[in-house]
This record gives C-alpha cells, structure tokens and sequence, in this order.
C-alpha cells in the first residue's frame, strides 16, 4: 500500500513524544513506589512519628508524579488503534494479550490499593495500609513487566511463540508461555524497572542534599539520603549488570541495532567498542573499512566480541555485511532475505485468490510454499513465511533497512556513560552514610543535586537507543513501520500531535512548579 | 473478492461469545463507574469551598478505578478482538482522541487542582473535569450508538487495511459524522450520548448524597437531590428516544451458522435479540430500569442515601443488555453501513482460538480482582462518609 511518508513521519513523531513523556513519569514511579514502602515499613518498625512525616512527604511527591504518568499512559493504548491501525490488526492476536493481562493483573492493583495508600491514613489500619503501599509497589512493576513483555515481542519477534496465520493474514500467538518468559522481555524488564530505582533513588538523595546544603530538614534529609543510598547503590550496579545481559540478547537477536549502537559498518572478529567517538552517518552499503566511518574515536579492543558474543575473537557483523551478506559466517544478503519475502506475499496472495474462486489444490500449493523451511539449525526452523516482512523492502534502497547510526550510538553511549556515573555517585555516598560524613560532605552534597536531572535523560536515552535502534521496523524482522500506520489524511495526525503537545507543555511545567514548591515547603507543612 | 469468516469451530465461537459477554460485563461496570464523570458535572451545586472540597474529594478517591475500567475495556477489546480495535481507533479517529483527551485532562486535574503553583489555576483543572464529565460521557454514548446505526467504512479483505469514507459533505470527519449524519441515525447516537450523559450525572449525584455526611452538608445534598429530579426529565426523554430508536430500527443481522458470514438487514433485529433466549435480555433491561428508577426515587425524590446501590445495579445490568444485543444472537457488533460485508462480528474480528484459550485463563483473575475491589472499597468506606473534619486534615491527602 502506499503510504504517505510524511503522516508516517508525524505518527511516529506522535508516538516518540508520547513516549518519552510518558517514560520521564514511569521509571519515577517505579522506584518511588518501592521507596515509599521502605519508609513506611520502618515507620511500622519503629513506631516512630518521623518517620511517618518522611514517608508522607514522599509519597505526597510520588502522588503528583502518578497522576500524569497515568494520564500519559493511557494514550498509548489509544494510539495503537487510533494512529498504528494496520499494526493493531496485524499483530493484535499478540500484541493485545500482554496489554489486557497488564490491565487485569496489574493497573487494578496500582488504581486500587493507590486510594488506601494515599487517602487510608486513617480510615483503615496500619498493617492493611502498610500492605497496601506494597501492593501499590509490585502493582505498578507488574505493570512494566507485562507491557515489556509486549514491547520485547516487537523487538524478538521469535517463531517459537507466533506464527504468521495464512488464513488471515496476519500474526497469530502460538505460545504464550514462550512469549513470557522469552529472555529479551525478562532482560528488558529487569534494566528499564531498576533503572526505575536508580533513577528515584538518585532524586531522593539529591533533595536530601539539597536541604543539607541549605541547612534545613536536617534529620529528615539524612535519614532519606541514607536510604536513597543503599537502595540506589544496589540497584545502579544491577542496572550494569543486567544492561549487559541486555546488550547480550540484542547481539544476537537484532544484529542492525547493535552495530548501529557501536557504530559498526564493517563486522569484525574481536570486534572493539568505541567508548568515546563520533561516527558519520553513512549509508552502510557504500562503508569498506571501519576507519572511514568515524571522525574520531577512542576504541576498546575487543570488548564488544566479549561482552555481545562472550568469546574474545568472535566475529560481530557490521552494517554492511547484513545487506550484502557475508558467506564466511553464514550472513545471508539482503537481497535474498527480500526475494524470499517477496515470495511469502505472493504466496499469501495467491491463497487467497485460490480461496475465492474455491480452488483447493492450489490454496494447498500456496500454502505449503508459505511454511517451506527455508533455513534449519540450532532446533530453529525458519519459514518463508517469518521473512515476509522483508518482502516490503524488495526494490528498495537497501541502506533503509539500519537504522541511522549516530543518534543510536550517541544514545546508547550517554546512557551507558551516566550509568557508570550512577554507580560511583552510590558507592561515594553509600560510604558517606555508613562514616556518618554525608552530612558534611558538600562536594558530594552538590553532585547530587547536580546529578538530578541526569537519570531522566540517561532513561530516555535508553529508551531511544531501543526503539530508534530497531527501525525500519515496528517489529523486528515481520512488520516495516511504513506498513504500521492508518491509513489517513496527514491533518488529523499533525492536529493531535500539536493538541498533544499543548497539553504535555502546559500539564509538565504545571507538575513542575507543583513539584518544585513541595520540595521548597519542605517535609513539614508540605501538604 | 469476497471474505469468508473463519472456519466455524464451536470452541472458538463459544470463546468469542465468552469475551463478548465479558466485554459487556465491563461496558456495564464502566457505565457504572461513569457516576465519577457525571459528579465532576456537578461542582456548580456547592455554594462554599468546603462543599466544592467535599465533592472533590469524595469523587478523587475513585477515579481512577473507572479510568482503570476504561483502559481494561479497552485492552480487553484489543486482546479479544483487535479487528474493531484496528477499524474503530483508527476509522473514528477523532471520537476517540477526544475520548482520549477529555481523561488525559481528567487525570492530572484531581491531584492537581488544590495544589500551590498549579500554573493554570483552579478554575482550569475545574474545567478540564467538567470537560471530561460532558464530552467524554456524549461521546461514548455517540460511539457506542454507532455499534446500532453502524459507521462509514471498509477495509482490503486481505491485509484488513482500512478505508473510512467520507461524510456527505465531502469532508473526512473520521467519526464525528455519526453526529451530523441524519441519514445514518445521527438522532440515535446523539440521543445515546445524552442518555450516557444523564445517567452519569445522575448516578454522580446519587454517589455525593452516599458518600458526603448528610448532616454536615445538608444544603448540597438538598440542591443534589434538586438535580437529579431534573436531570431525570432529561434522561426520560432521551431514553424514550433510544428505546424507539431500538426497538423500531432495521438492524444488522448475519447467520452464525453461515460459512460465508453473509450479512442483511434484518427489520426489528433488536427486539428480535432482546426476546432471543427466553427473553432473558429483554427480562434484564426491565429489572435494571426498574432498579434505576427506584435508587433515583429514594435518593433523588426521597431522603435515603443509598439510591446508588439501587440505580448503579441497574445500571451494569442495562450496560450488559445493550453489548448482548448489539453482539450476540447473529449480529455484527461494530457494522458497516457503507460496505455491509465488512462489518464487524465477534467471530470475523476476534483474536484467534489459541489466544482466546489463554485470555480465558487469564479472565480466572477476574472475580479475584473484583474481590479486592471490592474489599477495599468496604475498607475505605465502614470509618463513615467525608466529613469536615477530614478534609481540613493536613495528614488525610485531601485534594
């Protein structure tokens, strides 16, 4: 079908911003939650009157963020029908599941025990309040898990779990057990939710610093720095470690966003990474060495062959070994991955076509062409039919199918970079805490206010390196995103992003100056 | 070409039917849940800021559980049969984007609306509720019309890639049209959002009269009370309408035991449906009018405060009565008045069998989910409606 490239633009462009408006809202959510119920729980402890002051005064923060993270979360699942139709139908038999199991299991939980958590103080009991910030904790995780499960489907969209129906035209779930608990959605959750916790722990010991160098709130602050440390210490180191699992499945699942991620053209056996550099955006099919695609660099030999493939010399495709193939590693051409594309549509077509005149032998012919192996190893059997997204691209400029390596590679690489920071950031204070010198470490007191606003941008880096890194494609190797979009007039989608972003503008800033004024109140008289 | 459905398989069938009654229970339970729309109509009644706080906080403890409902029935829809979902979200665009609109304002308005350094101020987040409680409530109502008058499309009977035509004034309106096109039962949807409309506030004003302390507030109780005698002149009216409208109307109709799926008209297909299983719905859409009725005379015309128990029953139960007929008994769901053979039935949009089997299993968590709820809402509500007392407490989260 031909589309109209500049809607596909405006969608996505919608998509994008309500995206990562949305995720500078849930991450927080994520981790406050948690944080919240840590406090509470030592309030239950020990009884003690402060620490239901530090709990309340949090949770009064946790609430004003809530609130637009939930209204920002409901338009995706709007926009998935309303902007992305052809994608809902095309992959809803699976995409749709995860999302009504999220609403079920999940945001009841997040909507319901919320309103004991928040107006219950004393309406119900302390065990049954206790309980319900926990419950409003794992809720809202529960959430993220299913949604990632959802969103790791579109980046692995593995035949172990889906089929391409021939009868419908379209993705049917084959397994659901297998769509759960596939590594690239269990990675994914267990980054972006401690990621979650690193990010609230590291705005919690900011705030804390912030009143330690204005001298106010003093015990409150060091008794929220001391938390927001451990928990933040914790969860930025497992954060590192679960990035690099991640980085692991993405390796060898999705071979174009890695090597735009590393910026690497060429592949290369004990393939480096560029901890420092700049790449050129290049179409890849015209790159010939590596040297050509950077304006500088500072390289780490052999890490990204370590850490992708877990083996010093193993060979890391580039960009340009996945369009024109490369026989030594058994890297099929573009070319051919498109011709057998072509050929599932055809097939696809010619069923149906057979179907309408009642023509059974040659439904029969069609279909069994569809589900041919056409490649066999490890236990995995792929079929013509799980190629067919390739068939959109065939005569097509074949550098569309990578996605631009720069913003990938900066993305990534800012992200990774303010991870490490993190880290050192948690140790630093989590000594500090434990020699009781947190309190008078100004140098340390001024970085974390500094480093504030440092986890949103690392989140939302993080979130750009996945989604821009796996274009061309909605999802990944079966669905173009030119082929995802409704079909409709460029007007409608550019009036709703401009609504959109009106109200995001308005309904941010107002959050803002809410959140600032709180903080500037302080823990007593906040409310 | 023409499209056949898929190959009939009594599971699957029985499947699809299972969720069509599920989505009906929620459409039921949503409508219910509407009286926090229709109370955020309502903050004109209070005369003072205690009373404006009053209202604001006895509707701010349960929004989100019917924003919640939304989005599940939403999910749910998507899960089940992600073909409406496709031809409707992305066909009627823009009933839906301002659907979605007037809850993104709702969500941030509660928690916002009191707070020092709001930026827009408090008459704006006032607003927005407001906005939320008339356009969003109209405009399900129109919408859920158009699943009895049908909409303008059609789509590839292969990739299902979707055609919404135009209105007859040559402008795309993306499903606005359902409420200027005369032609196409304009008069029907409308009068549907305005019954979705009256019902809520209604039901808003019967949730304030339960949940506020009566005999601190006895003033906005009486003036709520004053409401809901005039709000029911309206909800009657647009009743009788939608009823006529029902029981008079051609209907879209197709035969489940039909492999091609052909769809007709069928004259008085909804009466037909409301008779079809011994007459169950129309038995059902009786009791829960008349459950209505009664919360409404003894909350709205009498003095008692638990009219809502009465009239939200009868409200769920005319919610499912409405979804069973428009979906069940050989009817297509979400029809097609400018291509038939494209509209929409539980069993030519519906997930597939497997993945019905597995939301099946899911659906177990339903009645848990309902407990708790349920529990909570019991925990929340045995300390006694809102009081002074409790609103002026700096510890209590009030908004």
């Amino acid at each position: 079908m031909a589309m109209d490239m500049s809607m596909l633009e405006w969608a996505r462009a919608q998509f994008a911003m309500t995206a990562l408006f949305h995720f500078f809202f849930v991450p927080f959510t994520l981790g406050m939650s948690f944080i919240v119920a840590f406090f509470e729980t030592i309030y239950v402890k020990t009884g003690k009157q402060e620490w239901k002051e530090i709990t309340q005064f949090w949770q009064l923060i946790f609430a004003i963020n809530f609130a637009l993270g939930l209204s920002t979360g409901i338009i995706h699942e709007f926009e998935f029908g309303t902007n992305w139709a052809t994608y809902s139908w095309f992959v809803g038999d699976i995409f749709g599941a995860p999302l009504a199991v999220e609403g079920i299991v999940a945001f009841f939980m997040e909507a319901t025990f919320a309103a004991i958590s928040f107006f219950g103080w004393k309406r119900v009991s302390k065990g049954v309040h206790l309980a319900s910030s926990w419950l409003l904790a794992i809720g809202s995780n529960l959430s993220a898990l299913w949604i990632l499960i959802a969103n790791g489907f579109m980046q692995h969209p593995s035949n172990a779990f889906l089929k391409v129906d021939i009868d419908t035209s379209r993705a049917v779930m084959t397994n659901f057990w297998a769509l759960i608990t596939q590594p690239v959605a269990q990675v994914k959750f267990l980054h972006t939710i401690s990621a979650g916790y690193t990010l609230a722990s590291v705005f919690v010991l900011g705030i804390s610093a912030f009143y330690l160098l204005r001298g106010k709130h003093v015990e409150f602050a060091k008794k929220s720095a001391a938390v927001a440390a451990a928990f933040g210490l914790v969860s930025s180191i497992f954060v590192a470690v679960i990035g690099d699992d991640h980085a692991y499945e993405v390796t060898n699942t999705q071979p174009t966003k890695i090597a735009a991620m590393e910026g690497l053209y060429v592949g290369e056996k004990g393939a480096g990474i560029v901890a420092i550099g700049i790449p050129k955006n290049l179409p890849a099919s015209e790159v010939s060495s590596n040297d050509q695609a950077w304006v500088f660099k500072i390289e780490i030999p052999h890490l990204l062959s370590i850490l992708g493939k877990h083996s010093f010399n193993a060979y890391v495709p580039g960009l340009k070994d996945l369009i024109d193939g490369n026989p030594q590693y058994g890297i099929w051409p573009l070319s051919k991955l498109e011709k057998i594309g072509a050929e599932a549509r055809a097939d696809l077509l010619a069923y149906h076509e057979a179907k309408a005149r009642g023509d059974q032998a040659a439904m029969e012919k069609a279909k069994n062409d569809f589900y041919s192996v056409v490649w066999s190893g490890d236990g995995v059997k792929l079929t013509k039919s799980d190629l067919i997204g390739y068939g959109f691209f065939k005569g097509k400029n074949p550098d569309l199918i990578h996605p631009p390596v720069p913003p990938v590679f900066f993305s990534f690489h800012i992200m990774v970079g303010l991870g490490f920071w993190f880290i050192i950031l948690f140790i630093w204070a989590w000594i500090a805490v434990v020699k009781g010198s947190f309190e008078n470490s100004k140098l340390l007191q001024q970085l974390a206010v500094l480093s504030v606003p440092l986890p949103w941008i690392a989140t939302s880096f993080g979130w750009m390196t996945a989604e821009i890194g796996r274009q061309p494609w909605t999802v990944f190797g079966l669905l173009p995103t030119a082929e995802s979009a409704t079909p409709i007039a460029l007007a409608n989608v550019q009036a709703t992003f401009f609504m959109f972003l009106t109200a995001f503008v308005i309904l941010g800033i107002a959050e803002l100056k809410i959140l600032f004024t709180v903080v500037k109140h302080g823990p007593k008289g906040a409310h | 070409m023409t499209w056949a459905p898929y190959t009939v398989d009594a599971t699957h069938f029985y499947l699809q039917v299972y969720f069509w009654l599920i989505v009906a229970v929620l459409g039921g339970l949503f409508l219910l849940m509407t009286f926090v729309q229709g109370g955020q109509t309502l903050f004109h009644t209070a005369k003072d800021e205690t009373e404006e706080r009053a209202i604001l906080n006895s509707l701010g403890r349960k929004w989100e559980l019917t924003f919640t409902t939304l989005v599940l029935f939403g999910g749910a829809l998507y899960a089940a049969f992600p073909l409406f979902y496709s031809v409707s979200f992305g066909g009627a665009y823009w009933v839906w984007m301002l659907i979605l609109f007037a809850f993104v304002l709702q969500a941030v308005s509660y928690e916002y609306m009191n707070k020092p350094g709001n930026l827009i101020g408090k008459g704006a987040y006032k607003f927005f509720l407001y906005f939320n409680g008339v356009v969003g409530m109209v405009l399900i109502g129109a919408a859920v019309g158009t699943f009895f008058t049908g909409s303008n499309f059609s789509y590839d009977p292969i990739t299902r890639v979707l055609h919404w035509g135009t209105a007859p004034d040559g402008i795309n309106l993306r499903g606005l049209e359902a409420a200027i096109d005369f032609r196409h039962g304009a008069w029907f949807n409308l009068a549907m959002g305005v019954l979705v409309f009256a019902a809520a506030r209604i039901l808003g004003a019967l949730w304030l009269i339960n949940d506020i302390d009566n005999n601190e507030f006895p003033e906005l109780i009486a003036r709520l009370r004053g409401v809901i005698k005039r709000c029911f002149v309206v909800l009657l009216i647009a009743l009788a309408i939608v009823l006529a409208g029902l029981l008079t109307m051609k209907g879209y109709a197709y035969n489940i035991h039909d492999p091609s799926g052909k769809i007709y008209m069928e004259p008085g297909k909804y009466l037909h449906n409301l008779l079809s299983f011994g007459a169950i719905p129309l038995l059902l859409l009786l009791t829960g009018l008349v459950l209505y009725v009664i919360g409404v005379l003894k909350s709205g015309f009498g003095t008692s405060t638990r009219g809502i128990w009465f009239s939200g029953l009868g409200i769920v139960l005319i919610g499912i009565v409405i979804f069973v007929i428009a979906g069940l008994f050989g009817t297509p769901f979400y029809p097609s008045y400018a291509d038939l053979q494209s509209s929409l039935t539980i069993q030519n949009s519906s997930g597939s069998k497997y993945t019905l089997e597995v939301m099946a299993w899911v659906s177990i968590a339903v009645p848990f989910v309902l407990g708790y709820i349920i529990w909570v809402w019991y925990q929340m509500k045995k300390a006694g409606p809102i009081t002074k007392e409790e609103i002026a407490d700096p510890e209590s989260h009030a908004y």
